[in-house]
C-alpha cells in the first residue's frame, strides 16, 4: 500500500516536472489565433461573409459565432487552410461559390465616369484614384476585386475584368491524363 | 597534363540525332519583310521602347533600352521603318501575347553609324567593357538569356579561378554551337579572350562533349593560332552535362548550391555562342541582332540558319522547307527541355536555339495522355541530376500538397526532364512540378497582394479615425470658444448670430437659383 | 497548322511498366521448373488457379471502379501478385484457399486503396496473412519433396487434388503431407530437441537447408541476380535484408549451434529467397531511397529472423514485409539522398 503511493507520487512528481519543463522549453510564442486565421484569408475587405472585413470575420471565426466557409473569394483553398489551421472539418462552400473563384478587379469606364468619389469613399484599400468631378481611374495592381464599388456608382461606369494573364503570371496547367491507357 | 574529370550522379544517355543537321554549313536565312521584336527576349524586365510608330531605324540601332539593372536592350537586326508596338504570340510555353516592336524592313540592311569597334579590348578597363556588352544586348545564348554582362560582373571576393566555356550541347538535335565552334572558332577564342580580361580570370576552360570532336580540333587550331591559354576538355556524352551546374561539377569537381551564382564559388560558366556575340559587340562594335539557330527534324532541308532576331518561325520553317501536312509538333528548343508551339506565327529571340519539326515517323514521341500509375519503382530518381526524388514530388504535387513538396526540395529541380524520360508509367512528371511550381509562386504573389490590402485596409481605417477625432477636436474646440465667447460678450455673439444668419439666408437664395447639381447615390 | 502542345521532354526511352513486370515474371522461371522438377506439377495448377482468379477479380474491380481494362490489365500487375501467391501457398492447396487469398489481394489490398500504385500493403503479402491466419491447416500442409514422399505428382493428379481434395489415384495429399523443415525444426526445438539431432533424424532436411528448398531458395537468387542486372530491382533491399537475417542468425549460431539454426539454413529455406528478391522488393511499397531501402531491408531480415525463432509461426518473411511497409512512408521521409549543391541537413 505505502509502496504504491510513494511509487504514484514519484510518477506524478517527475511527469509534473517534464510536463513543466515541456511547457516552458516548447512555449509556443504564436500569434493569437485572430491574426492567425486573420492571415489565412485573402484581404479583399468585401464583406461578403456578412462581416464588415477580414478582421471581424477572423474574430468571428475564433470566438466560434462565424463558420469557416463564408468567405467567397478565397473559394475553397481558403476553406480548407482555415479547416487546417483551426482543426475543425471542412465545410461544403455554399452552391453559390465557385471552388476555385476567378480573379478580379476593376475597372472604371472613363467616359462614362462622371467623377463623384462615391466609390473613392467604397473602396476599403484605397485604390482608386481621383478627385471631385475629376475622371477616376482604379489601380490595378492594388485592387482586391472586392466589388464594393460597383453599387454606389450613379453611372454604372465600373465593371469586374478578369487579371490579365502574361507570360509572367501564366500557370502551368494540371496535367490532364488519366491513369489509363489506351482505351 | 590530364585533367581529372568528375562525374554528377544521374543523367541519361539520349539518341544524338545531330547529324543531320551539320551537313549544311551555316545557311544564311533571307531577310523577311517583317520583324517582329519582342520587347523582352531576355531573363529580367522587359525593356522600354525608345522609338515610335513611324520611326525609320538602322541596323544597329537600339530601339528599347534596359530598364532595369537586370534586363537588355534591343537592337533593329536590319534597317526598315517602325510600323507598330502591339501585343503579339511570343515564343513562351503559354501561347501568351506581350509588347513587341514590329519593324518593316526596306531590305537595303544599312547600317548606323555609331559602330564604335573597340579593336584591343585590354585598352579598356573591364568596368567599360562590360558597359559596352550590355549596350549591345548581349544575352546568354545557351538557352537561358541572362544578360550577359552581370555574369561578367566580379562577386564579392572578387576573384574567378576559372573561366568555363560551356560547348556541350547535350540535348538532342541541337547543334547550333557545334557548328559555330566548327566554323568560327576564332570568333570564340576571341571573345574567350575579352570575359577573360572583364573577369580577370586565372584559368579559362571549354567542356565540349565527346561526340564533337571537330568542333574541339577547331577550337584546339584556333588557340593555336592566337597562341592563348585556354584547355579544351572533352566530357563524357551525357545529358543534362550542358546544365551550368553539372559541368561546373564535372569539369570542377564543385557544386553550386540552388539558388548561388557559381561566382560564388569562383567559377562562371558562358555558352560558347556568347563568347562570339561579346566578340562581334567588341571588336566588330555589332550589339547582338542575330543567332544561329537549329532548325531540324522532319523537314527537306535540315540546317543551322544564321537568323535576324524577330524572323517569323512560319518564315524560317518555310525556307527550310517543311511539308505542313505531316508537321505534328514544333518545338522551340530541344526535345527534353523545349516547348511546343501552338502557332508558326512568333517570332525568333535571343534565347531561340533550335526549332525542332515533328512528324509522326522522325522522332518517336510520346503521348502523355497514356500514363499509367507510378509504381514508385524509383527509376526516376536513379537518373535525377540532382538527386531528388521524383516520385515524391509527383505523388504531393499530384495531391497538390504543396508544403510536403517543398520539403522534398521541389524547387531544386531543373526540369531537365531525365524522369520523364525513363518513366515506365509516362508519367508527365515534369509537367506535374511545373505546374507544382507556378502554383506555389501564384500563391505567394497572392499572399503578398492580401498583405498589401490589408496593410491599406488598415491605413485606411486609421485615417478615418483620425478624421473623425480631427473633426471631433475641432467641434469641441469650436463649441469651446463659442462657449467663452458667449459668456465674455453677448451682444458680439448676437451680431455674429445676425450675421450668420445672413449668409445662410443667400447662400439658400443662391442655390435656389444656380443649376441643379449632380445627384448623389442615384441608384441606392 | 493544328499542333499538338505537350509539356517537355518530348522523347521517351520506351520504357514500359508492362515490360518491368515482364521481366520479374521471367525472372521466376528458374524456381517454378525447379518446383515442378522436386514437387510435382502442382504449383503449375496453383499458378494457373491465382492468375485466373487474379484476371477475373482485377476486370470486376476496374469495372466497378470504371476504368478500361485493356491498358490496365494488360500491364502484368495482378498477374505478378497472383503468381507471387501461388509460390507462397503449398502446391495441392484447395483452389479455394488460393481464390480467397487472390480475393483479399486484389481487392482488399489493391483495388480499395486506389488500385496499382496506391496500395500501402503488398497485396501478394495481405492475401498471404489473411489464409494463413483464417486457415492455418490447409495454409502449413506442404508436401514433401517427391523423391522423400515417393509419390510423384502429375498434372492431372494435381488438378484433381485442388478442385476435389484427392490425388487422381485416389490418395488424400494429407496422408503425404509433412511439415516444412522450418516448421519442423520450430516443433522439434520446441520439444528440447537439439538441431544435430532433429536434421539427423529426419530425410525432410537436406545439405544446406530443407531439402528440394535449398534449389528452389537458390534459383530465386539467380533470377534476383539478373533482375537487379536488368536494373528492374536495386540491390539494396535483397542485400540489406539477406545480409541482416545472415548476421543475426550467424551470431545466435556461434552462441549456440544447437539451439539455433545455422545462417546458411535461414537463408535457403521457406521464403526467404523469394521474399528478398520478389516481394519485399515491390516498390509500391517499399521504400524508394537508397538509404531508405538498406534499412527496409535490415528491418525485414531482423524481423523474419525474431518471428522464425520466437514468434508463433514457423515463418515470419509475410508479417515482415507488411510490418515494414508501414514504416515505407516515414523511412522515406526521413532517408531523402543529400540534393546536388546541399549539405546533408539543409
Amino acid at each position: 500500500m505505502l509502496t504504491a503511493i510513494i511509487i504514484l507520487t514519484l510518477l506524478a512528481t517527475v511527469f509534473g516536472l517534464i510536463l513543466g519543463y515541456a511547457a516552458i522549453r516548447f512555449k509556443v510564442e504564436g500569434d493569437p489565433i485572430v491574426d492567425q486565421i486573420d492571415n489565412v484569408l485573402p484581404q479583399t475587405q468585401c464583406g461578403q461573409c456578412s462581416y464588415p472585413g477580414c478582421r471581424p470575420y477572423a474574430e468571428a471565426i475564433a470566438s466560434g459565432e462565424a463558420n469557416i466557409n463564408q468567405c467567397p473569394p478565397g473559394g475553397e483553398a481558403t476553406m480548407l487552410a482555415l479547416a487546417d489551421l483551426l482543426g475543425v472539418d471542412p465545410q461544403p462552400l455554399g452552391t453559390e461559390h465557385e471552388a476555385e473563384p476567378e480573379a478580379t478587379v476593376a475597372f472604371i469606364i472613363e467616359d462614362t465616369c462622371i467623377g463623384c468619389t462615391l466609390c473613392i469613399q467604397a473602396c476599403p484599400v484605397d485604390a482608386i484614384l481621383g478627385a471631385a468631378k475629376q475622371m477616376h481611374t482604379v489601380i490595378e495592381s492594388e485592387c482586391t476585386g472586392c466589388e464594393l464599388c460597383i453599387p454606389p456608382c450613379p453611372v454604372d461606369c465600373i465593371v469586374m475584368q478578369p487579371v490579365k494573364q502574361t507570360a509572367q503570371n501564366w500557370k502551368w496547367p494540371y496535367p490532364i491524363h488519366t491513369l489509363e491507357a489506351r482505351k | 597534363m590530364i585533367r581529372q574529370l568528375f562525374q554528377y550522379k544521374g543523367g541519361v544517355k539520349l539518341p544524338e540525332h545531330k547529324q543531320q543537321s551539320t551537313r549544311l554549313p551555316i545557311q544564311k536565312a533571307a531577310l523577311p519583310q517583317r520583324l517582329t521584336l519582342p520587347l523582352q527576349q531576355h531573363i529580367g524586365t522587359p525593356s522600354t521602347p525608345i522609338v515610335e510608330v513611324g520611326d525609320s531605324v538602322l541596323k544597329g540601332q537600339m530601339i528599347a533600352k534596359a530598364a532595369s539593372l537586370i534586363s537588355a536592350p534591343v537592337h533593329a537586326p536590319t534597317s526598315g521603318r517602325v510600323i507598330e508596338i502591339g501585343e503579339y504570340a511570343i515564343p513562351h510555353p503559354s501561347g501568351l501575347k506581350a509588347p513587341c516592336i514590329v519593324i518593316e524592313t526596306d531590305g537595303n540592311d544599312a547600317w548606323c553609324d555609331h559602330r564604335k569597334p573597340v579593336g584591343d579590348c585590354h585598352d579598356y578597363s573591364p568596368d567599360q567593357i562590360r558597359d559596352y556588352i550590355r549596350n549591345a544586348g548581349v544575352v546568354g545564348l545557351g538557352g537561358a538569356g541572362f544578360p550577359s554582362f552581370l555574369k561578367l560582373t566580379l562577386g564579392n571576393d572578387r576573384v574567378v579561378e576559372t573561366l568555363i566555356l560551356n560547348g556541350a550541347e547535350c540535348e538532342p538535335y541541337i547543334t547550333c554551337d557545334d557548328i559555330l565552334m566548327r566554323e568560327r572558332p576564332l570568333e570564340i577564342i576571341k571573345g574567350l579572350m575579352i570575359m577573360k580580361h572583364a573577369l580577370v580570370a586565372k584559368n579559362c576552360v571549354i567542356g565540349i562533349e565527346d561526340n564533337k570532336p571537330e568542333a574541339a580540333a577547331a577550337l584546339r587550331g584556333a588557340i593555336k593560332e592566337l597562341a592563348v591559354e585556354v584547355e579544351v576538355i572533352e566530357v563524357p556524352t551525357r545529358y543534362p552535362t550542358g546544365g551550368e551546374k553539372q559541368l561546373i561539377k564535372i569539369l570542377t569537381g564543385k557544386e553550386i548550391p540552388p539558388k548561388a551564382l557559381p561566382i560564388e564559388k569562383r567559377v562562371v560558366v558562358h555558352n560558347v555562342g556568347t563568347a562570339a556575340a561579346v566578340y562581334r559587340a567588341i571588336c566588330l562594335g555589332e550589339p547582338l541582332i542575330s543567332r544561329i539557330t537549329t532548325v531540324t527534324g522532319a523537314l527537306k532541308k535540315p540546317a543551322n540558319y544564321e537568323i535576324p532576331f524577330g524572323i517569323s518561325a512560319a518564315e524560317l520553317l518555310a525556307q527550310a522547307g517543311v511539308e505542313e501536312s505531316s508537321v505534328e509538333r514544333i518545338i522551340h528548343g530541344g526535345p527534353m527541355m523545349g516547348f511546343s508551339l501552338n502557332s508558326v506565327e512568333i517570332p525568333l529571340i535571343k534565347t531561340s536555339n533550335c526549332l525542332l519539326v515533328t512528324d509522326k515517323k522522325t522522332v518517336p514521341l510520346l503521348d502523355k495522355q497514356q500514363a499509367h500509375a507510378c509504381i514508385r519503382c524509383g527509376s526516376c530518381a536513379d537518373v535525377c541530376p540532382i538527386n531528388l526524388l521524383p516520385q515524391q514530388l509527383y505523388w504531393h504535387s499530384r495531391a497538390k500538397d504543396f508544403d510536403k513538396v517543398q520539403d522534398y526540395n521541389l524547387f531544386d529541380c531543373i526540369e531537365c526532364g531525365c524522369c520523364d524520360y525513363v518513366c515506365p508509367s509516362q508519367i508527365p512528371l515534369v509537367q506535374y512540378f511545373r505546374f507544382a511550381k507556378t502554383s506555389i509562386w501564384q500563391a505567394e504573389q497572392e499572399k503578398k497582394q492580401a498583405e498589401l490590402a490589408k496593410e491599406r485596409h488598415q491605413f485606411r481605417q486609421l485615417r478615418i479615425e483620425r478624421e473623425k477625432a480631427e473633426k471631433k477636436a475641432r467641434h469641441k474646440a469650436k463649441a469651446a470658444k463659442v462657449a467663452a465667447n458667449n459668456s465674455e460678450n453677448s451682444d458680439k455673439k448676437q451680431a455674429i448670430e445676425d450675421a450668420m444668419a445672413r449668409v445662410k439666408a443667400k447662400k439658400q437664395q443662391a442655390a435656389e437659383a444656380s443649376p441643379e447639381k449632380p445627384e448623389s447615390g442615384g441608384n441606392t | 497548322m493544328q499542333l499538338n502542345t505537350p509539356s517537355s521532354p518530348h522523347i521517351h526511352s520506351g520504357d514500359q511498366l508492362s515490360q518491368l513486370m515482364q521481366r520479374v515474371l521471367w525472372a521466376l522461371l528458374p524456381a517454378i521448373t525447379l518446383y515442378v522438377v522436386f514437387f510435382g506439377w502442382g504449383i503449375i495448377v496453383n499458378i494457373l488457379i491465382a492468375v485466373l482468379a487474379a484476371l477475373t477479380f482485377e476486370a470486376i474491380a476496374l469495372r466497378l471502379r470504371k476504368r478500361p481494362l485493356g491498358s490496365n490489365l494488360g500491364d502484368f500487375s495482378a498477374v505478378l501478385t497472383a503468381v507471387l501467391l501461388a509460390l507462397a501457398l503449398p502446391p495441392l492447396a484447395p483452389w479455394w484457399l488460393l481464390v480467397v487469398a487472390v480475393f483479399f489481394a486484389i481487392v482488399f489490398a489493391k483495388h480499395l486503396y486506389g488500385g496499382l500504385g496506391f496500395n500501402p500493403f503488398n497485396p501478394a503479402m495481405i492475401g498471404y496473412v489473411v489464409v494463413l491466419i483464417s486457415f492455418p491447416r490447409e495454409v502449413t500442409t506442404w508436401l514433401p519433396p517427391e523423391a522423400i514422399s515417393g509419390e510423384s505428382i502429375s498434372f492431372v493428379g494435381a488438378l484433381s487434388a485442388t478442385l476435389t481434395g484427392t490425388l487422381a489415384n485416389g490418395i488424400n495429399p494429407d496422408a503425404i503431407s509433412m511439415a516444412t523443415p522450418l516448421d519442423h525444426l520450430k516443433t522439434q526445438l520446441t520439444q528440447n530437441h537439439v538441431i544435430s539431432e532433429i536434421i539427423h533424424d529426419n530425410t525432410i532436411f537436406g545439405q544446406l537447408a530443407g531439402s528440394g528448398w535449398e534449389w528452389i531458395n537458390l534459383a530465386f537468387l539467380v533470377g534476383g541476380c539478373w533482375l537487379i542486372y536488368k536494373k528492374v530491382i536495386h540491390w539494396h533491399i535483397p542485400v540489406a535484408m539477406l545480409a541482416s537475417l545472415a548476421l543475426i542468425a550467424g551470431v545466435f549460431w556461434l552462441i549456440d549451434s544447437e539451439r539455433y539454426a545455422s545462417p546458411l539454413f535461414h537463408l535457403l529455406s521457406g521464403g526467404a529467397m523469394l521474399g528478398a528478391f520478389f516481394i519485399a522488393t515491390d516498390p509500391v511499397t517499399a521504400s524508394t531511397t537508397n538509404r531508405g531501402r538498406i534499412l527496409f531491408g535490415i528491418g525485414i531480415g531482423i524481423l523474419v529472423y525474431i518471428i522464425r525463432s520466437w514468434g508463433g509461426y514457423p515463418e515470419g518473411v509475410a508479417f515482415a514485409v507488411l510490418l515494414m511497409n508501414m514504416l515505407a512512408p516515414t523511412l522515406d521521409y526521413y532517408t531523402q539522398p543529400r540534393v546536388f549543391g546541399r549539405g546533408r541537413n539543409s
